[in-house]
């Protein structure tokens, strides 16, 4: 896999030559392809492991749709298994665990790892046009980091009391008193620990990458010749630097108070669950403010990387350079600044100082201005394009679509007084997941078939990847988009059984149908993941730039071997050159030389 | 395309499906009604936005994904596009924050609220695994922060008087919970630690439901609650049937109080 084979199309490389490692030594199998220090190794190494947990996640869902469907009635299949002494059916105390866990899961196994970790790793190197991450070792750890935090998350289901229960949220009291719920115990400490390790990982992917960003641009890459994915994934590295601190420091608040007796979130005087008074000094309000700190721009972390990415795939099949690409980068650096002031509209019911609440409500209601920009400068792209509807761009045009869904109904929240009725209703779980899966999921459905053969070499099947979109796409819009209908009816997130409320219960049907579509939907994902696998040892086979795109990664062979490239590429121009009139082609490398390319009168476009 | 006709056909059918606020269909109080209109505000903005990017979107995709192989256009973005589709939405965002604060103060900010409930509670909220514990002051008589050895107790069971706001205090005795009235539009968490007033009016004689809309548990959702708004006199007069049947125990209620 990672040695270079000459015959592919730019001709013969001495072999050897070009290693900035010096000198091309045999490395086993375990150094190789297990504790790696190759970016290429570590990234695949990341998306198998996000894809995994991508099911483990969506299992854990599909739980919590079976029991809004069919309340209290026996699992098809696992339930009997698990669930023998109540019958089949999912107990209450296990419903709270199953939504904990799926959003843990989601978020820091799945969504913040999946970009940072897979993408991340493997494009910045090869897209600045560097033979390595900065620090390798490091990048290394950072993905043996996951796995303890795999370990705890997963593990903790199997302690006594059960997995975390106290919503992805852990808002004390009810994370902080161990006798507050049936899993307030090993399971919360447990989640408390995997969440840290998360973070270490975190926090190794972001040094490198800012580090690498900064450092190790090929000649006459500038900042401004950077591809949007790089842009993406800078932002989000200095966004995890500034934000995960804070994460981290109050998630050792809430364990130091669990387990060494402190108290920074308790106030005195409860009775929880007939256990001792406690005796207090806290303040529940302080974990919401910090926890939201960094969970707000975790939010940007989760999605700049996939604007990123989908931006380079509609410029590639638009055919046609990228429509304002010095707006795009202000903008998500904008996003990013102002993400560190918005943390509030998460709160707006909390009891906190209404003032609070209505300066959080201009700042959040103003962060929906940069998306709007980023949304016309891509429609802007596709005008006037040569549009072809490849998968990575039916999957980029499926994320426009829902992100713009996503930001949409943003509005109604980050407006405090709608916000009153729709807070903690299934409104904020239909916004969220378009934007989170709608669109960042969709946007790395995309990238999984962009970037897939400079991964392995090969292609995925196109066919199997458009049946895959669509089945999603419809199954998706169906799952979420009646949550909407339901927030609106004041339909509570996070009940396990809502129909014992007069007012909810005619909405049975309508979560049932919800159900169904998420099971298609669960079961559309075989289609990725075997087309995936089949395509690693059976998919064509194919030269460095199958989709003739102009960035610096096409000019490396598929897959790269180790130290990427045969030789330092010197960067002449950005990477959205396509239609350029300066050649016949309709691409044009950042690596390819022009003479007197700039004296050149500008031509007008050709038609 | 057809997911975004889908879409707004969703919105269209929603209210008659029940998909909708909850019955009946409108604010039982004066601020839920503005709540509502700022709703359908932003849904107007937002829906004729929505259904203007995706026509846009469908019609550039129809119109330049024909396969035809023709050239993309060499452009690098517009100065002018950009200023318009900067300002443009900045002036109407600026105008839906701005839109919303008088709703929010009078809602939220205490200097705002009727000071007549203000000053007279009707009844303290104290929310705990999983119930309302309901106190309120004998007939007469204010609430005090402190429980009184007179005062009245109810769980889950919550009457407010119609026509007029009215007050309670919400408090917390273990964990967060949510004081949630979803046919007024009434959200508030319940804090433990803090004692939060919140305001609301209820125009409609009924059974209402109260719900706790922040997780508290693994039994939060059997946290139910009910609002009975009734008119004042009945009101009063469910207070003094609660005093008589709480404290009737053949001794005469004027000794007691001595
Ligand atoms: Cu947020
Ligand atoms: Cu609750």
């Amino acid at each position: 896999m990672s040695t270079i084979n000459p015959a592919q199309h730019l001709g013969a490389h001495e072999h050897g030559d070009a290693h900035a490692h010096g000198g091309h030594h045999e490395i086993g199998f375990v150094k190789k392809y297990i504790f790696s220090t190759d970016h290429k190794i570590i990234g695949i190494q990341f998306l198998f492991t996000t894809l995994l947990m991508l099911f483990l996640g969506g299992a854990l869902a599909l739980g919590v749709r079976w029991q809004l469907a069919f309340p209290w009635r026996e699992m098809p299949i696992v339930g009997k298994l698990i669930f023998a002494d109540q019958g089949g059916a999912i107990p209450p105390e296990f419903y709270t665990m199953l939504f904990t866990m799926h959003a843990t899961v989601m978020i820091f196994l799945v969504i913040i790892p999946v970009l940072a970790g897979a993408f991340g790793n493997f494009l910045i190197p090869l897209q600045i046009g560097a033979d390595d991450m900065a620090f390798p070792v490091l990048n290394m750890l950072s993905y043996w980091f996951m796995w303890p935090a795999v370990f705890f998350f997963v593990g903790s289901f199997f302690v006594e009391g059960g997995a975390a229960a106290a919503g992805w949220t852990s808002y004390p009291t009810l994370s902080a008193n161990m006798s507050a719920a049936p899993a307030s115990g090993l399971g919360q400490t447990m989640w408390l620990m995997g969440v840290t390790f998360v973070g270490f990982s975190s926090m190794l992917g972001s040094v490198n990458y800012m580090t690498t960003i900064i450092n190790m641009r090929a000649p006459g890459m500038t900042l401004f010749r950077m591809p949007m994915t790089i842009w993406g994934m800078f932002i989000t590295a200095i966004l995890q630097a500034f934000a995960l601190p804070v994460l981290t420091a109050a998630g050792f608040m809430l364990l130091f108070e669990r387990t060494l007796g402190m108290s920074f979130f308790t106030p005195g005087g409860l009775v929880i669950n007939n256990a001792p008074a406690t005796t207090g000094g806290g303040q529940v309000l302080l974990w919401q403010h910090l926890f939201w700190f960094y969970s707000h721009p975790a939010v940007y972390i989760m999605i700049l990387p996939a604007m990123g990415m989908v931006s380079d795939m509609i410029s590639c099949f638009s055919r046609k350079p990228l429509f304002g690409y010095r707006p795009m980068v202000y903008s998500i650096s904008a996003i990013a600044g102002l993400g560190f002031i918005v943390w509030g509209h998460h709160m707006f019911t909390s009891g906190m100082n209404p003032a609070l609440g209505m300066t959080f409500m201009v700042s959040t209601i103003m962060i929906a201005l940069p998306s709007a920009v980023k949304t016309f400068n891509w429609l802007g792209t596709l005008w006037g394009g040569n549009i072809q509807f490849t998968v990575p761009m039916l999957n980029s045009i499926g994320f426009v679509s829902m992100f713009v869904v996503g930001g949409l109904s943003g509005i109604f929240m980050a407006a405090v007084p709608v916000d009153i009725h729709i807070h903690d209703t299934y409104y904020i779980v239909a916004h969220f997941h378009y934007v989170l899966f709608g669109a960042t999921l969709f946007g790395v459905f995309g990238a999984i078939h962009f970037w897939f053969p400079k991964m392995f070499g090969r292609m995925m099947s196109e066919k199997v990847g458009k049946v895959h979109f669509f089945l999603s796409f419809i199954a998706f819009n169906c799952t979420f988009f009646p949550m909407h209908m339901l927030g609106v009816a004041g339909f509570p997130r996070r009940l396990a059984d809502p129909y014992h409320y007069p007012y909810l219960s005619h909405l049975m049907p309508l979560n049932q149908f919800i159900t169904y579509s998420a099971i298609l939907m669960g079961f559309a994902q075989f289609l990725l993941v075997g087309n995936f696998i089949y395509s690693i040892f059976k998919g064509k086979k194919v030269g460095r730039n199958p989709w003739n795109a102009n960035s610096l990664e096409w000019t490396a062979p598929s897959p790269p071997g180790h130290g990427n490239f045969e030789s330092v590429p010197v960067v002449y121009r950005g990477p959205y050159e396509f239609a350029s009139p300066l050649v016949s082609e309709d691409f044009l490398l950042q690596t390819t030389y022009l003479p007197h390319e700039d004296r050149r009168a500008p031509q007008p476009a050709a038609h | 395309m057809v997911a975004s006709i889908a879409a707004v056909a969703a919105f269209v059918v929603a209210p008659s499906m029940g998909w909708w606020f909850p019955t009946p269909g409108y604010s039982l109080s004066p601020l839920g009604a503005q709540i509502d209109d700022l709703f359908y505000l932003i849904l107007a903005i937002t829906g004729v936005t929505f259904i203007g990017v995706h026509v846009a979107l469908v019609y550039i995709l129809w119109k330049f994904g024909s396969g035809k192989g023709e050239r993309g256009v060499f452009t690098h973005g517009s100065h002018t596009l950009e200023v318009v589709w900067s300002i443009v939405p900045a002036g109407i965002l600026l105008f839906i924050a701005l839109y919303q604060m008088d709703v929010w103060a009078r809602y939220r900010v205490k200097s705002n609220f009727d000071a007549e409930a203000l000053a007279h509670p009707i009844a303290e909220v104290t929310a705990r695994q999983f119930e309302w514990r309901i106190r309120y002051p004998a007939p007469g008589k204010t609430l005090q922060d402190t429980p009184q050895f007179d005062d009245l107790y109810t769980v889950n069971d919550l009457h407010a008087p119609t026509g007029r706001p009215v007050v309670i205090r919400l408090k917390s005795e273990d964990v967060l919970h949510s004081f949630y009235l979803p046919q007024l539009r009434v959200k508030q968490d319940a804090v433990p630690g803090l004692a939060i007033p919140v305001w609301f009016q209820c125009d409609k004689v009924g059974e209402w439901d109260l719900v706790c809309a922040e997780l508290c548990g693994w039994g939060h959702y059997k946290m139910r609650g009910q609002l009975t708004a009734q008119r004042d006199a009945e009101f009063q007069k469910y207070l003094q049937d609660l005093q008589k049947s709480q404290f009737d125990d053949g001794v005469p209620l004027a000794k007691a109080a001595e």
